[in-house]
This record gives C-alpha cells, structure tokens and sequence, in this order.
C-alpha cells in the first residue's frame, strides 16, 4: 500500500519536473546505449572471426618473422626468397611451400587506375591456398624463375578495370611496368570489409624487382594432415633458427592467428564496454546531483510528511524509488536506442553488429543499480531531515 | 473525568548555535491539556510559542523534562513510534497551510491515511467525507492553488481531521486569511472541539480568537507567564 503510493508520488514528482528528468535521464540513456552498442559490435566481430575459423578447418602454417602474439611489435622481415626451398626440404615437399612479398600499387588500364594490392607470390599458391581460377592459368614455375611479367587479377579488380571485356591476354600497367594478364580468380568473400578481390597475383620474382626489394614478407606451409602440424612447425622453426641464429620466427596456423585475433577482439569489446560504463557512472552522479537537488526543493513537503507519520523509511523508500525510476526508465530508453543502432550498423554497415542477451539485461540491472547507489546518499538526507526544520524553512 | 491528553512537566528547548552561543526558546514548561480541552497560547514574537507547539506534536523533542501524549512517555519512543503517534492521534494545522500544491484538495486531505496503510478506496472516501465536513464538498478536485487563503485552510483543517486525532495543534491558523475567513476556521476548530471531543492548542496572536478559548495560555520568555485554566501536572488525581 505504502510503496504503491510511493511509486505514485515519485512518478509524479518525475513528470512535474519533465525536461529536467529526460536530461537527468540522458547521461544514463547514453551510458547504457554505448554498452549494448559496443558489445554488440565486438561480439559481432569475434563471432565472425569464430566463423572463420570453422569455415578453414586448414592445415594451413604461416611463418612470419617476429613473434606474433597480443603486444609483440611486428618486426622486419629477414626472410628471402631461398627460404622457400629451405622450408621445402624441411618439411619433404616443396610444392607445399607458398610465399608472399605485398605491397599497395597503382594500377592502370587505359585511362582506368585502381589502387590495390599487389601480392608476390609463387606457383604453389593454388595448392597451398584455396583460391581456384575463374578463367585463363595461375602463376607458373617458370613465371617465377624466369620473372615473367604476368598477372592474375582478383574479380573486383578484374572488373573496375576492363568491365565487361576479356582481360585474358590483355595488358596492366603495375607501378608503371606493363603486365600480361594470364587468369582471373573465382570471387571470394571480403573480411571485414577488406575486398580480397582487389587482390592481383605476379610472380614474386617480378613483384620483388617491381617493389626493388630482396625480402619476401611471409611463407605458407601446407600440412599433409592436422596431426602432422606440431612436427612440421618444430622442423620449420628448427630450419630458420639454424639459418638465422638469434633471430625470432613464429610458424603459426591459421586457427591459432584467428584464435589470437579473437582475444584481441574480446580485450577490446571489454575495453569499450569499460569505457561505455564509466559514461554510466556519470550519468549516475547526474541523478545523484539532481536528487539532491529534488530533496531541497522539497524539504516543506518531506517536513510535512513527516509531520503527517511519515517515517523515515517511508520518505527513503519514495526517494529511492525515484532515483531508481529515472535511472531505469533511462536504461530501458537507452536499451531500446542501443539495440535499434546495433541492428542498423550491422544492415547498413559492413560491422557484423550482433546482440547477445546478456548485455541489454546487463545494462538495465547495472541502470537499476546506478540508482539505487547514487539514490542512497540524497534518499537517506531525505529520511533524516528534522521535520521542524523542514516546515520552518520557506 | 477528563484525562490529559498531553503533559508537559518541567520542559525546556534550548538550541545551541554555532560558535557556542545557547539559546533557551523555553525555560522550564509544565502544562496540561486535557482530552476535550480548548486552549489558547498567546506571548509576544519570539516567547518560545511555536517551540512548544512542535514539543507537544512530537515534531521535536525536549532538551530536558519528560512529555506524555496520551499517558506515553515520548522519550520511551524511538523516531518511527513517534511518527506513528503522531500519525495517530495528533492533528496539525499551520499558519502557512502546508499543501502540496501539485495534487488535488482530496489527495491532500487523503495523506496522512497512506502513512496508515489504509487502502486507496478508503481513502479517498474518508478524504470526501472530512471535505465535506468543512463545507468544501464542491472543491474535492482542485489544486490548492486554485483555493482561496480560507478554502486552504479548511482543506488543512479536513486533513488534520481525517485521521481522527485526540489532539489538533494549530499554530496561528488564521494568521494568514481576512477577518471572515479567519472566523470561519475558529468556527471549524470549535465545533471539531464541541462535537468530536478533540482537544485543540491554537496559538494566537489574535485577542478576539484568544477570547473564545476556554483557556489562555500566556507566554513570555520561555515561562508560562500566566494560566487561567491550569491544572495540576503533579497530581494528576485532581480533577480540574
Ligand atoms: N532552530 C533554532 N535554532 C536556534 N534558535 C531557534 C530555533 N528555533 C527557534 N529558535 C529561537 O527560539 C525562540 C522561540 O522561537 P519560537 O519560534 O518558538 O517563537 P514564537 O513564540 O513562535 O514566535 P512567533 O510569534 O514570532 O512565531 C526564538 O528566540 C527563536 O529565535
Ligand atoms: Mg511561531
């Protein structure tokens, strides 16, 4: 009886004092929107990155200089071309050996340029990697040795640059050396939002005179079966020690790289969440502020409540109630804002935003909470006022 | 016959401010007022009226001397008893009205039944019925705001009623409306007196209200300076 009538009296003293309580409102709304948003986001993009993982089921070893875990700086490559036989003897098969050197160039057919990605790569690469051909050949052995000029375009590329026409056999302008095409890759997916079919293939003889550079940035290694991979990591980091004493190598698979991503993801998603939370706290000393300014400007009717029976824990629990309705009405407002941004990012934006259940709950129970927490301090000043004091003062 | 419905023996406020400064607002009261009594304080500006009147309501408590409402001895309470008691058998009326301005003549009257836990169709029904008893029966729904200084007024007398309290405090209750108005709520108070038995304490600064009480109470630095209806608050035996 008591508390319905205290809920009354708070949600009327709330809509007395509209504007000031949406804006009291507002820091929460904003707090609890940038949680749900944020953990929507980055639980989207570990879920995607999870997905990715499922999809390779590879055997696939990457090998790259420097140490490749959560705050190892990258570092220069000392691998070079030889290595490639080096790693072909080591593992017993050289056709599993691929290699890339990158770099971003300009491209130009007629007076069409895009700017992309230029990987250097060798004959291995069809094997080694799943990216089957449209139309035409892929890079050759005798490209490679022999440092041919010829290019194999990803489908967007292939596309902004000749349309609708043949590029088999037709001529590109890298970095201003002129290629022959020899093939088109199949389509393939993007990852967030990075179009792997910009990607164009050379030979990564030609790539490394293109660029004027002797390193080649990374290796491939496929393993025969999973089993074999443990084996074939110790023989391939066993070779490079013996070839570059001191230095650091990391033969990691793909699994294992996309594994290290999704850790990076979650220490970001509770990063931001974090970040997110202290907006809410702010919004919580907002509602405590005006709290204790509502409790001033009702000192007369506290006094005469009191006078009237209240008890002290009656005039609390009307206080409380109110401090905790704001905050809770601002969570709900900022879960549904929160929820609706989510949902729009991932329609109209290549983040794959994804709601999970727990963090709008997580939200509203933390709003709920803020107000019982920075409800207290005014609420209990409340409780306490002398009434004689209270209707004494104008 | 009658029995005390409040006594003060030997009561005294002091407030110390700050700095060390003491000030003793009452000096050493002793009184009593009897159920169906109607009595009068009046004193100059300052004499410690007001003091007094938050003592007897239990809105305060004394620095020394013992206060029984009703036979209990206040100082035995703790503050949520006293809320109780308070909410239970005693009625306020002030100078200033004390309305919450935002809510209906009924809501107000209604309040002190919601610290009560009676039920919202109770009520609002005894909220009506006190309304009416002070002839605002055609106000029921209107903001105090838009009541006259006289109409206010009665709707606190209604709330101080609706509770159906042994004592009424009322601290000069027409010190703020006309003649007319002023007349009316002494009219109201008496006939809750005559016809209800409520006790009623009224400070006055006004000599025709003070006038009409059966008993003057005078008075003057914080000391009953005079009473011409006195009892004895030793022997409680003697009838007065
Ligand atoms: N909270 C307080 N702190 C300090 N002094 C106080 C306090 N309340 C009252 N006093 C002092 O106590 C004395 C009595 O005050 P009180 O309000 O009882 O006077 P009163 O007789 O009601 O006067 P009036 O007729 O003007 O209403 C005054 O001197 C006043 O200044
Ligand atoms: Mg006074």
């Amino acid at each position: 009886m008591r508390f319905a009538e205290a809920f009354r009296v708070a949600l009327d003293a709330l809509r007395a004092n509209r504007l000031r309580s949406i804006l009291t409102m507002l820091g929460v709304i904003i707090g609890v929107a940038a949680v749900v948003i944020l953990v929507a986001i980055g639980s989207g993009a570990k879920a995607e990155v999870e997905k990715q993982v499922e999809g390779l089921g590879s055997n696939l070893i990457l090998v790259v200089p420097g140490s490749l875990e959560i705050g190892g700086a990258p570092s220069a490559s000392r691998l070079e071309l030889t290595d490639v036989e080096l790693l072909g003897r080591a593992v017993g098969d050289a056709s599993a050996v691929a290699t890339t050197v990158q770099s971003g160039e300009l491209v130009r057919v007629g007076d069409k340029e895009v700017f992309t990605t230029i990987n250097g790569t060798n004959e291995t690469v069809v094997n080694v990697f799943d990216r089957p051909i449209a139309r035409g050949r892929y890079i050759s052995a005798a490209d490679v040795d022999t440092r041919r000029r010829v290019a194999v375009l990803g489908s967007s590329s292939a596309r902004k640059l000749f349309g609708d026409v043949d590029p088999i056999g037709r001529q590109v302008t890298i970095a201003g050396v002129r290629f022959r095409i020899i093939g088109t890759f199949v389509d393939v997916g993007s990852t967030f939002g990075v179009d792997r079919n910009a990607e164009i293939h050379v030979p990564v003889t030609s790539a490394q005179r293109l660029f004027g550079v002797e390193r080649i940035d990374a290796l491939a290694v496929k393993a025969p079966t999973i089993d074999s991979i443990p084996a074939i990591q110790k023989r391939i980091l066993d070779a490079l020690a013996e070839k570059y004493p001191g230095d650091k190598f990391s033969a990691v698979t793909q699994t294992q790289i996309l594994g290290t991503i999704g850790q990076i993801l979650g220490l970001l998603t509770l990063v931001l969440a974090a970040i997110a939370a202290i907006s809410l706290l702010v919004g919580g000393v907002g509602v405590s502020n005006i709290m204790l300014v509502s409790v001033r400007e009702r000192t007369r009717e506290i006094g005469l409540r009191k006078a009237l029976g209240a008890r002290q824990r009656d005039i609390l629990v009307q206080f409380l109630i109110e401090a905790v309705l704001l905050t809770s009405i601002g969570g709900l407002i900022g879960i549904a804002l929160g929820v609706g941004a989510s949902l729009a990012a991932s329609a109209l934006s290549p983040l794959p935003a994804e709601i999970s259940w727990w963090s709008p709950l997580l939200a509203f129970g933390v709003s709920a909470a803020v107000g019982i927490f920075f409800g207290v301090a005014p609420a209990r000043r409340a409780g306490r006022l002398d009434p004689v004091v209270a209707l004494r003062t104008e | 016959m009658s029995e005390p419905a409040v006594e003060a023996i030997d009561v005294t406020r002091s407030y110390e401010l700050e700095g060390g400064v003491v000030v003793n607002a009452l000096r050493g009261v002793s009184l009593r007022i009897d159920t169906g009594e109607y009595a009068a304080i009046i004193g100059p500006s300052g004499s410690g009226k007001s003091t007094l009147m938050h003592l007897l309501g239990c809105l305060d408590r004394p620095t020394t001397g013992a206060l029984r409402i009703a036979g209990t001895d206040v100082s035995s309470l703790d503050d949520t008893q006293l809320a109780q008691l308070r909410n239970e058998t005693i009625g306020f009326v002030f100078q200033s009205f004390q309305l919450l301005p935002r809510i209906s003549a009924t809501a107000n009257v209604a309040m002190p039944l919601v610290y009560r836990g009676t039920s919202r169709a109770e009520r609002i029904e005894r909220a009506r019925t006190a309304l009416e008893s002070v002839g605002l029966g055609h106000r029921l729904d209107h903001r105090p705001t838009q009541l006259s200084g006289g109409e206010q007024q009665r709707v606190a007398i209604a709330r101080a009623l609706v509770s159906q309290p042994t004592l009424l405090l009322a601290d000069e209750p027409t010190g703020n409306l006309d003649t007319q108005s002023g007349v009316d709520v002494m009219h109201l108070l008496e006939q809750l007196n005559t016809d209800h038995g409520v006790a009623v304490i009224l400070v006055t600064h006004d000599h025709e209200v003070a006038a009409r009480a059966r008993r003057r109470i005078r008075i003057r630095d914080g000391l009953i300076e005079s009473d011409d209806g006195a009892h004895s608050v030793a022997d409680q035996s003697v009838a007065p």
